[in-house]
């Protein structure tokens, strides 16, 4: 991405390099911090939070009932990321390919849903999803069932629920990297020789990696985190990481517990960050800002 | 415009000299009902430097993707080797490019670059291993082996490009543009860089580029391209000495063109050694007839235009600026067009003048300098008057986008004449 070519002495790049990193400071590296510390300390009923300085909460963590829960979670925003990527892929590469002056259209008509919440759409979902939905209704009048078949409440609709909010943010970083991939690129391959499969293999997909970590990152870990799906489609049986997390904060009261919890998915994200980070410098490009 | 101007010049290299390695017959492509190429025929032979030369838009790329087979053309055939290429998609055609942004992979190593191809063919990794370090010693990058492109210099992604198309020993080696990223001085130790190349290697090169002096440089032979047909195809000597029409003329090199009218024929007369030549005629620079006093007719080769040259047709009389000389008004041994200096630039082993003519018609003219010649600087508006010798021009039919009927030269010579 092209750098901004303000002058280095200019009062204004001062005053906006100033604001950026006060806001930062205060609105990200401050309460990150208290998460960590709060998260190393013992619940307390009255006040929320004690000492001692202890790490019982990340030892229970190990603990089955929520170590299921982690792994179900995991398991749910890891088949939401791979359906996003399945189908985000072709179709990020279809809108590059597709006619300059229909693209921004394509990416618009892409991030509409967004001017609608998020929760008005998954209640949307519900609707769709029951048993009296939409979609039983269809699928008896045509005569595929006889009688309606479980939608909601299971982890079909929660992964359902969370592929349509997610895919967006799947699309969009593919989207930006297939824009760049020249397509030189692909004729110089094809013409050493390369078949159109060994072109996606050894040419498309490394040239495209930032990419799809950069969707990764941006779909598996809110995947894990939005716990009002899971409470709306999912019922009690398909909880996420971030319904654990607001239970320990709202219900249960723990917030040590519930703090440790979410640097679990910090953790998990600077992974990601860093894989996305190794697999820009592979293909030679240093600038880091491109993560969306 | 026809599709081939009637007085281009033929391949100039006779058909058993050589065998021909690349047959191009009556190819054709479109873009949107857009005709790009339009019935192009050309010859290429085994080992030969041939260089599309032409404005942007002229269809020499889209010539050479069809070469490459990254497009297929709506008509016409491609030979290779006596084999038909037309149809098969690139990976099939033992043919590799070299483009114009170099397009080498980011993710690979200049040795894993280099590799690729051969990789594809599934040689054994000895074998890569040992072409792959022939290749870069011949191109002198052994060191960089392990860099990744992007840490290159453009001179030296530039040779990383060349070394991947090249280790696969194509029959045919496509170009496009590949100098046009370059500064000029690396521009030009790259040009004779890959001519070095070319007669180490021993492969056919068809190379792009709309820069002349590229061209002339460089190739056996140019192939001067417009609106998707060849204008002329010939040595850079031929193109330069005897332009097919005023778009070469005008394209390669600098040109001063004098419109002149014929005042007499003189077909196939033997000259003094009893030799037939081709005959002269006598004409008159009709910016000479504006001038004061009697006009001195000038007595020229006969030309071989498609239709015969006849008394009261306006011809153009080409010369180039190293042809004209420069002397004082009054001198009166020489027959010449009254001008005065505008400019004068001294290039070190050239002096070049501006001269403006008194209709106000500007010429360059090219001097070597002489230092030992006071009169030689010029001052600025001075007069001068600018001669030639005669059998220095050359002389081209009138044309105005076709070749024009008599009748209407005719028409032509009046309204120029008065």
């Amino acid at each position: 991405m092209a750098r901004n070519s303000l002058g280095s002495k200019s009062p204004f790049r001062t005053a906006t390099l100033w604001l950026i990193w006060g806001w930062l400071l205060i609105f990200a590296l401050l309460p990150n911090i208290l998460v960590i510390a709060v998260s190393f300390l013992t619940p307390d009923s009255s006040a929320f939070i004690s000492l001692p300085v202890s790490i019982d909460s990340y030892v229970r963590m190990l603990d089955p009932l929520y170590f299921e829960v982690f792994v179900h979670s995991l398991w749910m925003a890891s088949i939401t990321t791979v359906i996003c990527l399945l189908l985000g892929y072709p179709f990020a590469w279809l809108v590059s390919k597709a006619k300059v002056r229909w693209q921004p259209l394509l990416m618009m008509l892409l991030i509409l849903p967004f001017w609608t919440n998020s929760l008005v759409r998954t209640y949307a979902l519900k609707l769709l999803f029951a048993n009296n939905g939409l979609i039983n209704k269809s699928l008896l009048a045509i005569g595929v069932i006889d009688a309606p078949i479980d939608i909601l409440y299971t982890q079909g609709a929660v992964i359902a629920g969370l592929t349509y909010l997610l895919f967006p943010f799947m699309v969009l970083p593919l989207y930006a990297v297939f824009t760049d991939l020249r397509n030189d690129m692909l004729l110089a391959s094809q013409d050493l020789g390369a078949s159109k499969t060994q072109t996606f293999w050894h040419v498309v997909l490394p040239l495209t990696t930032p990419g799809i970590i950069s969707g990764v990152l941006l779909v598996l870990l809110p995947a894990m985190g939005m716990f009002y799906v899971a409470d709306i489609l999912g019922g009690s049986r398909n909880l996420l990481v971030g319904n654990i997390i607001k239970n320990q904060f709202l219900d249960a009261r723990d917030w040590p517990f519930g703090a440790a919890a979410s640097v679990l998915l910090t953790l998990a994200m600077a992974v990601l960050l860093l894989a996305y980070r190794a697999s820009s410098r592979r293909i030679g490009k240093t600038d880091f800002n491109e993560v969306a | 415009m026809t599709n081939s101007p009637p007085t281009a010049h033929r391949n100039s290299v006779s058909p058993d000299d050589d065998k021909v390695l690349l047959q191009l017959t009556g190819l054709k492509k479109t873009y949107d009902q857009t005709e790009v190429l339009k019935d192009i025929n050309l010859d290429i032979k085994h080992g030969e430097f041939l260089t599309l030369l032409g404005p942007s838009g002229c269809g020499k790329t889209t010539l050479l993707r069809l070469i490459a087979g990254f497009e297929q053309p709506n008509a016409g055939a491609i030979y290779l080797d006596g084999v038909q290429m037309a149809g098969l998609p690139a990976d099939k055609r033992p043919v590799n490019t070299v483009f114009q942004q170099y397009a080498l992979f980011p993710h690979m190593t200049v040795a894993q670059n280099v590799a690729y191809g051969l990789k594809l063919k599934k040689v054994p990794k000895d074998e890569i291993n040992t072409r792959v370090r022939e290749m870069l010693a011949m191109v002198q990058l052994e060191h960089l082996a392990n860099r990744k492109p992007q840490d290159l210099s453009g001179g030296q992604q530039q040779r990383v490009a060349i070394a991947r198309a090249v280790i696969n020993r194509p029959k045919l080696l496509l170009l496009d543009e590949p100098l046009s990223a370059l500064d000029h001085k690396l521009r030009l130790q790259m040009q004779s860089e890959l001519k070095r190349l070319q007669r180490e290697l021993g492969i056919t090169f068809v190379f792009v580029t709309h820069d002349q002096e590229e061209a002339l440089s460089m190739s056996d032979r140019i192939a001067v391209m417009k609106d998707g047909t060849f204008q002329q195809i010939g040595t850079p000597i031929e193109i330069y000495e005897t332009p097919a029409n005023l778009f070469t003329a005008k394209f390669i090199g600098e040109t001063n063109l004098f419109k002149a009218e014929v005042q007499g024929v003189y077909p196939e007369q033997p000259d003094r050694d009893g030799n037939v030549t081709n005959g002269r005629i006598e004409v008159e620079v009709c910016e000479a007839q504006a001038q004061d006093g009697p006009t001195a007719l000038r007595n020229l080769r006969r030309p071989n235009f498609a239709n015969d040259v006849q008394v009261g047709d306006i011809v153009n009389l080409l010369l180039r600026p190293e042809d004209l000389r420069i002397y004082d008004p009054k001198d009166t041994a020489h027959s010449g067009l009254l001008g005065r200096v505008i400019e004068s630039n001294y290039k070190g082993s050239t002096l070049d003048s501006i001269i403006e003519l008194a209709n106000g018609h500007v010429i360059k003219a090219s001097e070597f300098f002489d230092e030992d010649d006071p009169s030689f600087d010029y001052k600025l508006y001075e007069a001068v008057k600018v001669a030639w010798v005669d059998g220095w021009e050359w002389v081209l039919p009138e044309e105005d986008g076709a070749i024009k009927s008599r009748t209407a030269q005719n028409v032509t010579a009046q309204k120029d004449g008065s």
